[in-house]
């Protein structure tokens, strides 16, 4: 953590490609193209990703995209993806109903 | 690399960004340094994305009407990025009399400032909103508060300021300022590197504290846990953004469909911390319970996340924002005590303009570093 990362460094210019709208977060239809300019928009990581563009973070949290998130982002910035730290994953596990989450105590 | 600057922002944070942004704007150099991994770690991403006036206190007023007069508006366009800004008001909700005097207050303080901000009874309040209970009696209604998205606003300073070529470095823990030839000149980093700049603004939240007493200014704060949950998607209900008298809990529903909430537990100043300011497991359950009271059928609405952070809390609950006399070249905006994100934009606005020409539009006397008094 806490790694020095300058944000003006030079990952060229952002490439159009024909795979641009292949659909890379199905709960919140983020295509490989929107990711890929994020990237260039100075957005390097997965955190930042997710802010700026929601990828990962709708109904499964990142549990079906996060890997290929990694990779796009990863590529995009020319370094491996074993360099892209995860988001944080957050409570809850599985999405729960308002009325059950209440539940974790009574009013008398 | 150049390690120098006209101006050096410490903290990359929605007051950090814009100023940045602004800085650049009028041809200044300059250099973000952000301690965490993150742009926007702080307070910045973890608020309910409130853009209000209504509740506020009057030493703040003049600096959060004047964004919401004249950056908000216009904001999207300006970054390029959806700030998801709705103007559609602000809905402080009361149960009972006691809520109501809470109210009233802080309704008729806000009126002596020329806001637009009355009570409203129930009848009222269910034309504004059918959504909420019938429990709900009263509520003060400020028709120009609203709400936007904190994530993609500051990101969308962060993009267009790292566009107009301000360097932003993120990870960069700031751990001391040290002065030259009697004005503020150096950032030394815990990492070694070491940066020059002509002016330094201090906007890191709650470390402000800390890097501010490397060179004697001491500002009382303390840290304050902030802590929000986000639903599913749910079909469109309403545009206000919405509080409540005894704040228990405070939101909106997005552009999205997702209803944003921020809330507390009341145990947030004894909170275990365990090194992360991670969520605790009775806060967001009693932060449902309240929504629940209020709006009956998010009931079946789906949490997906829960999130917390801290926020940096003034001894006297206002924000503190401008030059430091004894230190030339200093400036601060910190303290911000979980009003940042709808002030942040006019703070950071003004702040460029007060480096860049000594003057600003809006009087920024009340939010000075100096005022706090002892009791006796």
């Amino acid at each position: 953590m806490n790694s020095v990362n300058d944000r003006s460094r030079d990952i060229g210019p952002f490439v159009p490609a024909p795979d641009d709208d292949m659909l890379i977060c199905r709960c919140e239809e983020i295509t490989k193209g929107e990711i890929r300019q994020a990237v260039h928009d100075g957005m390097w990581t997965i955190t930042e990703i997710r802010r700026y563009l929601r990828a990962g973070m709708g109904l499964c949290q990142g549990q079906t995209c996060s890997r290929l998130v990694k990779g796009i982002v990863a590529r995009e910035l020319g370094v491996s993806p074993a360099e892209i730290e995860p988001a944080t994953s957050r409570v809850p596990m599985r999405p729960i109903q308002m009325r059950v989450f209440a539940n974790e105590a009574k009013e008398d | 690399m150049k390690s120098n600057a006209e101006v050096i922002v410490i903290g990359g944070g929605i007051i950090g960004n814009a100023a940045a942004y602004y800085l650049v704007k009028r041809g200044l150099s300059v250099i973000v340094l952000e301690g965490s991994d993150f742009i926007g770690n702080g307070g910045s991403s973890r608020n309910g994305g409130g853009v209000r006036q209504s509740g506020r206190d009057v030493r703040e007023l003049p600096l959060v009407m004047y964004g919401i007069k004249n950056l908000w508006p216009t904001l999207s366009q300006e970054l390029e990025t959806d700030c998801e800004y709705h103007q559609d008001g602000n809905l402080r909700l009361g149960k009972n009399e006691k809520h109501k005097e809470i109210l009233t207050k802080l309704a008729t303080n806000a009126q002596s400032c020329g806001l637009d901000v009355r009570m409203i009874d129930a009848k009222e309040v269910k034309s504004i909103n059918p959504y909420l209970s019938d429990e709900v009696t009263c509520a003060s209604w400020c028709p120009t508060d609203g709400h936007a998205n904190p994530l993609t606003t500051t990101l969308g300073y962060y993009k267009m300021a790292r566009r107009s070529g301000v360097r932003f470095i993120s990870g960069e823990r700031v751990k001391e300022l040290r002065m030259v030839k009697g004005r503020v000149r150096k950032v030394i980093c815990e990492s070694g590197d070491v940066f020059e700049g002509e002016n330094i603004l201090v906007a890191a939240g709650y470390d402000s504290r800390a890097i501010l007493g490397t060179v004697g200014v001491d500002i009382p704060m303390t840290r304050s846990l902030l802590e929000c949950l986000v639903t599913e998607a749910e079909p469109h209900m309403f545009d206000q953004m919405l509080g409540t008298a005894e704040a228990d809990f405070y939101g909106h529903q997005t552009k999205h469909g997702s209803f944003v909430f921020g809330g507390s537990s009341g145990f947030e100043a004894c909170n275990k911390d365990n090194g992360t300011p991670i969520s605790s497991s009775k806060t967001a359950p009693c932060i449902c319970r309240g929504i629940m009271k209020y709006f009956p059928d998010l009931a079946d609405a789906k949490i997906v996340r829960t999130w917390a952070g801290w926020s940096d809390k003034c001894a006297d609950g206002v924000a503190v924002v401008g030059a430091i006399d004894e230190v030339p070249g200093l400036y601060t905006s910190c303290a911000m005590s979980g009003h940042g994100f709808g002030i942040g934009p006019a703070a950071g606005h003004q702040l460029a303009q007060l480096i860049a020409t000594g003057t600003t539009d809006v009087d920024l006397s009340t939010l000075r570093y100096d005022r706090f008094k002892a009791k006796i």
